[in-house]
């Protein structure tokens, strides 16, 4: 009897606590952002399709569905280790295929050569080129997300991607890289 | 406020959170006057001084300028100018390492000065009360400005601000150590000083102006007060001496009591600060007419003889002052510090020129200053947060700063930090702690950029997306109405040439086409012509068969017979060109190649019609006839299209046709020509390679050449017309692109620059037509000349590249 | 030609970390000399020991990290660590008890946790309270002042029984401990705390000779001689003055309510200063920078948690002193301290000031 007593309270206790965590799981539930827009929000949105994937967005569904995370090659090293932070996985290194090459860069079209093709437009992600049919195209540099998407399809090879220059602007207090120099 | 006013009067002041006592080292150079102008032999003036944006370049080298002559003119409020400290010749304008901790180059303007000092003409102003406001501000604002104290804010956007100033504050406090540029200025100009806070007053109105000075100037102190002597709204509130008491915001909590909100500005809380020599500087140019070419440097420090103050001109070399007082440094081993020792950096070469901001070069010995590393762990001591004026928490910020997390530092208010570096000089464990919180700024800032690119480009791209599935579904639905209205069209009116049905033709053609299409061969927009009247639809279906089989098929004749029967004089040029029939059927692939590009190209115009309501009838023909030329693409389902438009004639296209096959038929053969006369002595496979980049070229500017001719037949317009039409389509396309605020000016340098290309395009083409020697020998119109040109350029660039090659 | 090149300040107060250590180091003499005048050379060996013993396992476990060698073990963080050990030991525990404390302290409780600067818990109170649960006989064989002790016994014997467990005359531990009048006694505390287990009141238990004519006989000179060295560092701006107040604060109200409400069965308010670690743990152990609080307000907080903590266990607990105990606690609660006692910074919120 004692023991019927012991189980039918364990049990009602239980029963009771179980139904008032399903209630608060309910009623306070957080509704936290999508992996898939989390992991979209960390990528660098350079829609470059180095990945694999034709933007940053199908590359974030691809992850969240197991692809493994470290093709993203504009984002480097941080946005792998960001993003395995949120997977909870290991970060891994850069997957080899991508050029080791990460510095910030931006398209630049040599106009002497530009035969206004506009193979570059149709391929820019971003519309961050001018220009129109048989006229010189050009990039608008701020908009250029450095994708590289446009180098291939230019016939006469007129695009090059150019490392962004360091100015007093966007000097990153970084001493060891000061030059020395002395004009005498 | 009464009790605040109170308070000041009875030299009761405030107190501000932590601070140091580091050793002063002031009486290094205080005990000597201020030593005379010293022009060296080359000026070296950077353009931008100050914070903002540099001015527009106004000289050019050889020119000759005069003493005070301005060398910049301000492009916006936040330029500033520079101007000729002296007067003499523009050397040159280079790059050259300027005063940042960075030690990067910038534009820099190189004056040789001629030793004779003349003045350009100069209006002195005995009594500036007679000036409106504007006019005094306009006048600080020509003589270059800019905060001397160390931010370098140009002055007059500070002066010229809304009523209702309750302090103007004189910050005298020059709390940096062996820094007394200000102290030597205040003993020797008090007067000037004292003139410029009245101008200063004049402009502001403030209830109280508050000379802010710290006790250890006892010489400067009695100096000002008897210059103001005879203003009783001029107060010299001497503060006890403690390091940073010169910070903005620290002494405006000395004197006032009040606390700057965070990302706030003192303006928004009735105040305005300026640095004495500020003033020095506004008197002098307000009554004298004197721009800021010249400023009182500390050069101090025990790895030099005769340490003293001296005024120098803006631009002089950092090297000529410290020559001047005899540096005692081995010449293996230098330290040059630009500031004071708390806030001031290291320059990496002794050519760097004194600007505006400089109030001081350090030259240390060696055992004078904490010269090397010795950073060891901290021990959370929190001496850093005992000393820190912000009141914030170095050593937890440090933690954050080395693991990189920027969302931790932000909610330490990592960014209230104002780099005084009170916590790195009294951290035990030398943690050089400002160079992290540097670095972290820099970093966060940075990342801010990117997160801000990031988003944008996301929404351009996702924009992009939606425009491109817009565009697809626009097309499905006029596809679709074209064929209903084709299919009324055909129910009523019988077939041509055919005993089926009339629809029963279209579909044919349709299926045909489309195989046409598999095979890269994009139908011509000649196929177009019919559809300005729906009745010729079955025409349009006939000619379309025709073409896909010609292209499915590979014929030998490049042109159909329909075409030929409409002009013969192209067709016989074409066939001369192209005399066995292998080559001729090369050709035809060539210009069915060639226009499927054109097709595509021609997108983009397609888009400009569509999206853009502009009514500019010049454009607008353009433009139609590109929405024409892109049905054309499609000739199938086109046939019905619902908006009138004129048509570009198809013996127009036709001609196109030909030139482009003739241009790239010249193109090779010269190409060939060339690659035979060069190439042979060297024999080697990138003959082949080169060859084939040429081809690519020549191919890519034929393709132009035939859109060239196009144009020019359709618009029946001089090359002066057509350039000026060019310009519409940039412009109707980059006004999709991009949006209209922020880059107009982008725009128009775009198009500016497109212009410019084309002109230096045209002679280049003239000279090539010139040395041209096939000439056509029939029919030389207008267009076979055109076309001629277009190919010669062709030709030019092909031999261009490859040479560059 | 070059250029040096390095960041501002350039300009620094030339203090260091080591400076730092060795002036605490110095400031623990003349509560080490009073510990001396009434326990014997114990405590000195053991700090001896703990030092040499201290210094080997840091240099091993630097050499194991990869760390430089030179400027961290001399950085003296490990020599006050083993000094603060040493003191804390009962004079005559066997040797090993010392060299276990000492390793535990430097390569568990400092070095595994990333060195200096990263320790979560002080190293001396953290191995101290392991001893102490791990060993209860050894680290409670108080000697009685040697002014009650019955046996006289030198440094020599002190040596010898520390390292064989007898004096040289073959006496054992239990017998150098009987007091003049026959009984083994222990600490104060520990004799208060016994005596009002078995129901006397506080004056009953205090005419015991352990107690001596004021608070507690020698404890209160060596707990004076802390102060003094405390109050030296203080002066000489080496701790700061919050966590040390706050907490002699809050241990004297403490003290001080339940000694109103019941005087029998609570001592003096000077009896809690004056006896067991309380000098030692406000001065030298409560201001340990790495495990303790940052900011003034926190200190503040962190001291008086300490207090509290100290009033709760010797009274309430059941070991007779409790200083490493509420230290080891409050070294847990300081990271939150921290978080909630954040100073406002400047410029920020200013209505709410």
């Amino acid at each position: 009897m004692t023991t019927l007593i012991a189980i039918l309270v364990l049990g009602l206790i239980a029963a009771a606590f179980g139904a008032l965590l399903g209630f608060a799981s309910v009623k306070f539930k957080v509704e936290g952002d999508p992996l898939v827009e989390q992991l979209d929000a960390l990528l660098p949105q350079t829609q470059c399709g180095q990945c694999g994937y034709p933007g940053c967005k199908p590359y974030a569904e691809a992850v969240a569905n197991g692809e493994s995370i470290n093709k993203c090659a504009p984002g480097g090293e941080d946005t792998i280790k960001k993003i395995a932070d949120l997977m909870g996985v290991e970060p891994e290194p850069l997957d080899a295929t991508h050029e080791q090459d990460n510095r910030p860069k931006v398209a630049f079209i040599i106009e002497e050569d530009c035969i206004g093709c506009t193979k570059c437009i149709a391929a820019c992600p971003v519309d961050a080129i001018i220009g129109a049919g048989k006229q010189m195209h050009t990039i608008i540099a701020d908009e250029c997300t450095g994708c590289d998407l446009c180098v291939a399809p230019c016939p006469v090879d007129c695009i090059e991607m150019r490392p962004i220059e360091q100015t007093t602007k966007n000097w990153q207090w970084d001493l060891n890289s000061i030059p020395v120099v002395e004009l005498d | 406020m009464q009790s605040i006013i109170n308070r000041i009067e009875n030299n009761q002041f405030w107190k501000f959170h932590g601070g140091i006592h580091p050793p002063e080292q002031k009486f290094l150079t205080t005990n000597k006057p201020i030593r005379s102008l010293h022009l060296p032999e080359m000026l070296i003036i950077p353009i931008q001084q100050h914070i903002g944006v540099a001015g527009d370049i106004c000289v050019n080298i050889g020119d000759q300028v005069l003493k005070g002559e301005a060398l910049t003119a301000p492009s916006s409020p936040m330029a500033v100018p520079v101007h000729a400290p002296t007067s003499g010749t523009i050397e040159k304008i280079a790059l050259q390492v300027i005063a940042h901790p960075s030690g990067l180059s910038e534009l820099c303007i190189f004056l040789k000065p001629d030793h004779k000092d003349t003045w350009r003409e100069r209006n002195i102003c005995a009594d500036y009360k007679t000036l409106a406001r504007n006019e005094i501000v306009h006048k600080i604002a020509e003589a270059g400005i800019s905060g001397m104290g160390g931010a370098g804010f140009p002055t007059h956007i500070k002066v010229d601000s809304k009523p209702n100033i309750d302090f103007l504050i004189i910050n005298a406090a020059e709390c940096e150590p062996y820094i007394t540029a200000d102290d030597l200025l205040m003993r020797e100009h008090s007067a000037t000083i004292v003139q410029g806070v009245n101008i200063l007053k004049h402009l502001l109105i403030p209830r109280m102006v508050l000379i802010g000075i710290e006790d250890n100037k006892p010489d400067a102190i009695a100096s000002l007060k008897k210059a103001t002597e005879s203003y009783n709204d001029i107060h010299i509130c001497v503060l006890p001496t403690k390091y940073p008491t010169g910070g903005e915001k620290q002494l405006i909590r000395a004197l006032t009591g009040k606390e700057i909100t965070s990302g706030s500005l003192p303006i928004h809380q009735g105040i305005v600060m300026q640095n004495v020599a500020t003033c020095f500087a506004i008197a002098e140019a307000v009554i004298h007419d004197t721009p800021l070419i010249k400023r009182v440097v500390t050069v101090s420090g025990q790895g030099l003889e005769k340490p003293q103050n001296i005024w120098a001109a803006i631009g002089t070399p950092v090297k000529d002052l410290v020559a001047l007082s005899k540096s005692l440094q081995a010449a293996d081993k230098k330290a040059i510090i630009m500031g004071g020792p708390m806030m001031g950096f290291t320059l990496p070469s002794d050519h760097v020129p004194i600007v505006k901001t400089t109030n001081c070069v350090l030259v240390p010995s060696e055992k004078e200053l904490a010269l090397e590393n010795k950073e060891v762990e901290c021990i959370r001591c929190g001496q850093c947060a005992d000393v820190c004026p912000s009141r914030l928490l170095p050593q937890e910020m440090q933690w954050s700063a080395k693991a990189k997390d920027h969302a931790k530092l932000k909610e330490l208010n990592l960014f209230d930090c104002i780099d005084c570096g009170a916590c790195a000089f009294v951290c035990p464990s030398h943690i050089p702690l400002v160079q992290y919180y540097r670095v972290a700024k820099a970093e966060i800032r940075q990342q801010e950029l990117l997160d801000l690119k990031a988003e944008k480009a996301k929404a351009r791209f996702e924009a992009r997306k939606a425009r491109l599935e817009r565009e697809k579904k626009e097309r499905i639905e006029k596809q679709r109405k074209a064929s209903e209205a084709r299919r009324a069209a055909m129910e009523e009116k019988s077939g041509e040439g055919s005993t089926a049905k009339s629809a029963v033709a279209a579909a044919l053609a349709r299926v045909k086409a489309k195989k046409a299409q598999g095979k890269d061969v994009i139908e011509d927009p000649r196929e177009a012509a019919p559809e300005k009247d729906t009745q010729k639809s079955q025409v349009a279906a006939a000619i379309a068969r025709a073409k896909a089989k010609k292209a499915k098929a590979q014929q030998n004749e490049p042109v159909s017979p329909e075409e030929n029967s409409v002009h013969p004089d192209e067709q016989v040029e074409a066939e001369k060109k192209s005399t066995d029939a292998g080559k001729s059927a090369k050709v035809a692939a060539a210009i069915a190649k060639a226009k499927a590009k054109k097709a595509n190209s021609t997108k983009r115009d397609v888009e400009t019609s569509e999206t853009n309501k502009a009514d500019d009838s010049k454009k607008s023909a353009k433009v139609s006839a590109a929405v024409a030329k892109a049905k054309a693409k499609k000739l199938q389902k086109e046939i019905g299209a619902e908006e009138q438009q004129p048509t570009p004639i198809p013996e127009v296209d036709k001609k196109a046709n030909v030139a482009a096959a003739v241009a790239k038929a010249k193109a090779k053969k010269q190409q060939k020509e060339v690659g035979d006369d060069e190439q042979q002595p060297s024999s080697k496979p990138e003959v082949d390679k080169k060859a084939k980049v040429a081809a690519a070229v020549a191919k890519a500017k034929a393709k132009k050449t035939a859109r060239n001719v196009t144009q020019v037949a359709v618009e029946k317009e001089s090359m002066v017309e057509e350039l000026q039409s060019e310009e519409t389509t940039i412009e109707t396309t980059t006004e999709i692109i991009v949006e209209p605020d922020d880059k107009k000016q982008r725009i128009a340098n775009a198009i500016a620059k497109a212009k410019a290309k084309k002109q230096q395009a045209q002679p280049i083409a003239d000279m090539a037509s010139s040395n041209e020697e096939e000439l056509p020998k029939e029919d030389n119109k207008a267009v076979a000349k055109k076309a001629r040109i277009a190919a010669a350029v062709a030709k030019a660039k092909a031999k261009k590249q490859q040479e560059s090659n | 030609m070059a250029f040096w090149i390095a960041s501002s300040p350039h300009n620094h107060i030339q203090s260091q970390t080591s400076a730092l250590m060795r002036l605490v180091i110095l400031a623990t003499i003349p509560g080490i000399i009073a510990q001396w005048y009434f326990f014997g050379w114990g405590n000195i060996i053991h700090i001896s020991l703990a030092v040499v013993t201290a210094l080997l396992s840091e240099f091993l476990v630097l050499s194991l990290r990869n760390k430089p060698i030179k400027t961290e073990l001399f950085d003296g963080s490990a020599i006050l660590t083993a000094i603060l050990l040493g003191i804390c030991m009962p004079a005559i525990a066997p040797w090993w008890v010392t060299v276990i404390g000492a390793i535990f302290a430097i390569v568990i409780v400092k070095q595994l946790y990333g060195g200096l600067g990263h320790n979560p818990f002080n190293p001396a109170m953290a191995a101290y309270v392991m001893l102490l649960i791990s060993f209860p006989v050894e680290m409670t064989t108080w000697l009685p002042p040697l002014q009650l002790v019955s046996i006289e016994y030198t440094f020599a014997d002190t040596l010898w029984m520390i390292f064989t467990d007898s004096t040289s005359l073959g006496y054992s531990a239990e017998q150098l401990r009987t007091h003049i009048d026959g009984y083994t006694m222990a600490t104060p505390l520990d004799t208060l705390k016994t005596s009002i287990t078995t129901g006397l009141t506080v004056t009953e238990s205090i005419s015991s000779p352990v107690f001596g004519n004021y608070f507690a006989l020698g404890w209160e000179w060596i707990n004076l001689g802390f102060l003094i060295g405390g109050l030296f560092l203080l002066a000489k701006g080496a701790i700061h003055w919050a966590a040390p107040f706050s907490f002699l604060a809050s241990l004297f109200v403490c003290s001080l309510i339940a000694h109103l409400i019941s005087p029998d069965l609570n001592p003096s308010t000077m009896f809690y200063w004056m006896s067991g670690a309380t000098m030692l743990g406000a001065f030298f152990i409560l201001t340990d920078p790495v495990s303790g609080a940052t900011s003034v307000k926190g200190r503040l907080v962190f001291g008086a948690l300490a207090g509290l903590l100290v009033f709760v266990i010797r009274n309430f607990g059941g070991y007779p002193d409790a200083v490493a105990f509420a230290v080891l606690l409050c070294n847990m609660a300081a990271p939150l301290i921290d978080v909630y006692t954040r100073p406002r910074t400047f410029g920020h919120n200013v209505e709410m000031k």
